[in-house]
């Protein structure tokens, strides 16, 4: 809390004052500009204190954050006047990377106010996303808060933005579903074998070759929990390093058949040209197996499992191709429970802007008032019921006098809201005051974990 | 009274279905829960429904078939209740209440008045026998419901074209295995059930065994089961045949009891 108060804009000196912050964004995307543009403007971690400061010394802006990778550019400012600050969040990525504003005009988006907000949140729980509802954008986006922490360039309203922009994210992610289903072809794997088998700790994966994505999918495997995983290679000295890697046991190639009936998971990678399992063979296994299921991934091309064994019982066979058709499926699956985010999305905006008018100086005033009034008027009350000796006048001296403390000792603070408010620090001290009071106390208060970010 | 809290339940049970469907179609799992509110709703009432029916009547309201078809319905809903406790398998309940809407609608049209029992059939045996029954029907009707939901997800994986309800079933594994479970529960209520029927049917007629319909086609259940509990544990039977096997042998448990009431066949048509 110290920490926020302290951090403010000491280095977004104030400009000339009026009544309400604006939030604008600036940026291009993926979306809207291609790779070579989206390099040119990108800014580098290692070096952005020196552009946040530049930006948060243009005239007009107050705090900055600068959201770069590589999918995305997004310059997030707090500024007095929305037009002007846009204009001068635009001069500045124009300026700093020495590209006129006109070439860059076209790939840019900007909004402004609620809109911003609203790109912020959808940002950070990855609707905005190349792959909806992606979770690194939002590692990326608590880095580049961090960094306007560290350089000073994030006051009160860009402290609260980014922190419920956060806590949006994390709503999204555990009330809807759209991170759950896989979008990489070796994660669906590990989906479709977890809706075949449940759970996966007592099961045993066969590796048949090598392949990045045949290794991914034993990884990801590994990780869910399968118990063992046995590695089979031509050149054997190869499956002992792999099996080393996953630390599964390593099994001669010409052997692997005899393993198939101990086995639930089947990776087959090899670049062998023809089908290296046969019905026949998987027919004896899983009777052997007394009808355990089994499930083939099959992702060499060309394929190695007879497509045939898709037909016996309890036998699941999937291709390369299968496998991408269900991230195909998983992803419009997604784009189901992106209604639902962007749902608690504009619910969230609500929120946010209910805090942000609640720093306008007036109902701050109204309600310290009334909060002191309400103390008063409860111990008065609770002061009279005792002293039965008093006639009317007493009491009347005495609520008179009462009322004269509390007037005296709000009148200053309210004075000095009134006046601060015109100044930058202005929100600070209606900030201060709201929590020094507990004004704030009906609605949910999310305070702000400065040290963990910071 | 009973018949108040009969339709609150009918109602409780038509939404939970309307609701479960709107799960199905949007895949919310705010919906879900809701739908699991409702059924939860209609189960209390459906118990409050019981109770006072058991009250009214002065005896256990397992005799005429509404009463019956009541009691089957409130076992199934019991059993998924159970059943969510232990595995939290919420899916299960949007093809149960249907299910038990189905059953209970069944109820609401046949004659809802409280007859009394002939004092020949007055016996504890009663309610004793009829209610194992219907518990251990519950069981094979959880077993039909899974078998069907296995199917399904099945078929999304086997035709390698997921999507709809794949996202919202469980997997093959832990619906094949409650199945499973439901059978080594069911076969033995079902067991004991009819050793209470032929018991009272000793205490009431003279006879413990007088091959009357109803008496025969539960020894058929009692064999169609038994091959398939047979088939699991030595076999190694599971998955789609156990399923399948599971849904038909529940279709000829049902077929055969609505014929035998339809047609009033044998002593059970005593209570129709």
């Amino acid at each position: 809390m110290l920490m926020i108060l302290a951090s403010g804009s000491i280095y977004c000196y104030p400009q000339v004052a009026e009544t309400n912050m604006h939030i604008v964004v600036v940026g291009l995307s993926h979306k809207t500009a291609p790779i070579e543009i989206r390099e040119k403007l990108s800014f580098p971690s290692q070096t952005i204190g020196e552009p946040l400061n530049r930006l948060c010394s243009s005239y007009g802006i107050n705090e900055g954050v600068i959201i770069s990778t590589c999918n995305r550019v997004e310059v997030f400012a707090v500024t007095r006047e929305f037009e002007k600050g846009l204009w001068q969040v635009k001069k500045f990525l124009s300026d700093y990377h020495n590209i006129p504003l006109q070439e860059l005009d076209e790939h840019l988006y900007s909004h402004t106010s609620e809109d911003a907000v609203k790109h912020l949140f959808r940002v950070c729980s990855g609707l905005d996303s190349m792959v909806l509802g992606e979770p690194q954008i939002l590692g990326q986006a608590k880095d580049s808060y961090g960094y306007s922490l560290q350089h000073h360039t994030a006051g009160v309203i860009i402290n609260k933005l980014f922190h419920k922009a956060f806590s949006v994210a994390k709503r999204i992610r555990t009330e809807t579903k759209i991170g759950s289903n896989a979008v990489s072809i070796s994660y669906a794997a590990v989906e479709l074998a977890k809706k075949i088998f449940s759970s996966l700790t007592d099961k045993t994966v066969m590796l048949i070759g090598a392949g990045e994505m045949a290794e991914l999918a034993a990884k990801h495997l590994l990780s869910n929990g399968v118990q063992e995983i046995l590695v089979a290679n031509r050149t054997y000295e190869k499956a002992v390093e792999m099996a080393r890697g996953f630390k599964g046991t390593p099994i001669m190639f010409r052997e692997f058949t005899h393993y198939l009936k101990r086995v639930d998971i089947v990776i087959v990678s090899t670049a062998a040209p023809k089908y290296i399992i046969h019905p026949e063979q998987i027919e004896d296994v899983i009777k052997e197996r007394k009808n355990r299921p089994m499930f083939f991934i099959d992702i060499s091309v060309p394929r190695n499992v007879d497509p045939q064994i898709n037909n016996i019982d309890n036998i699941y066979l999937y291709n390369v191709d299968d496998l991408q058709g269900v991230v195909a499926a998983n992803l419009k699956e997604r784009a189901k429970e992106a209604q639902a985010a962007e749902a608690i999305i504009n619910e969230e905006i609500d929120k946010f802007y209910r805090w942000v008018k609640s720093l306008d100086v007036v109902p701050t005033i109204v309600a310290l008032k009334k909060r002191f009034e309400d103390i008063r008027k409860g111990e008065i009350e609770k002061a009279l019921s005792m002293m039965n000796a008093l006639n009317e006048k007493d009491k009347e001296a005495i609520d008179a006098m009462t009322k004269a403390i509390i007037n005296k000792i709000v009148h200053n603070p309210v004075a000095h809201l009134k006046k601060e408010t015109d100044k930058v620090e202005g929100d600070f001290y209606i900030e201060a005051a709201r929590r020094l009071f507990d004004l704030d106390k009906e609605e949910e208060q999310e305070l702000p974990k400065t040290k963990e970010e910071g | 009274m009973n018949i108040i809290f009969f339709y609150i339940t009918v109602i409780a049970y038509l939404l939970a279905t309307f609701i479960s469907i709107a799960y199905l179609i949007f895949h919310n799992d705010k919906v879900i829960k809701v739908a699991n509110s409702a059924i939860l709703a209609g189960f209390v009432f459906h118990t409050l429904t019981i109770i006072s029916r058991w009250f009214e009547a002065s005896r256990a309201p397992f005799a005429n078939l509404h009463e019956v078809l009541s009691l089957f319905s409130w076992m199934v809903v019991i059993i998924y209740l159970l059943i969510y406790l232990r595995y939290k398998v919420a899916v299960i309940g949007t093809f149960v209440a249907p299910l038990a809407f189905l059953l209970i609608t069944t109820a609401s049209f046949l004659p809802k008045e409280i007859i009394p029992l002939a004092p020949s059939l007055e016996s504890y045996w009663l309610p004793i026998h009829v209610s194992l029954a219907f518990l251990g029907n519950g069981f094979f009707a959880m077993t039909f419901l899974l078998g069907i939901m296995y199917l399904i997800q099945e078929h999304y994986l086997k035709s390698r074209k997921v999507g709809g309800l794949y996202f919202l079933l469980p997997s093959l594994d832990i619906l094949d295995e409650l199945s499973y479970k439901c059978l080594t529960y069911g076969f033995p209520l079902l067991t004991i059930a009819m050793i209470t029927g032929a018991i009272w049917a000793e205490y009431v007629w003279g006879s413990y065994w007088s091959w009357e319909p109803r008496q025969t086609w539960s020894l058929i259940t009692w064999f169609l089961y038994a091959a398939l509990l047979h088939g699991r544990l030595t076999v190694g039977w599971r998955g789609r045949k156990a399923a399948i096997y599971s849904i038909v042998s529940f279709l000829i448990l049902v077929g055969s009891f609505a014929m035998i009431k339809i047609f009033s066949w044998g002593a059970h048509a005593v209570f129709k």
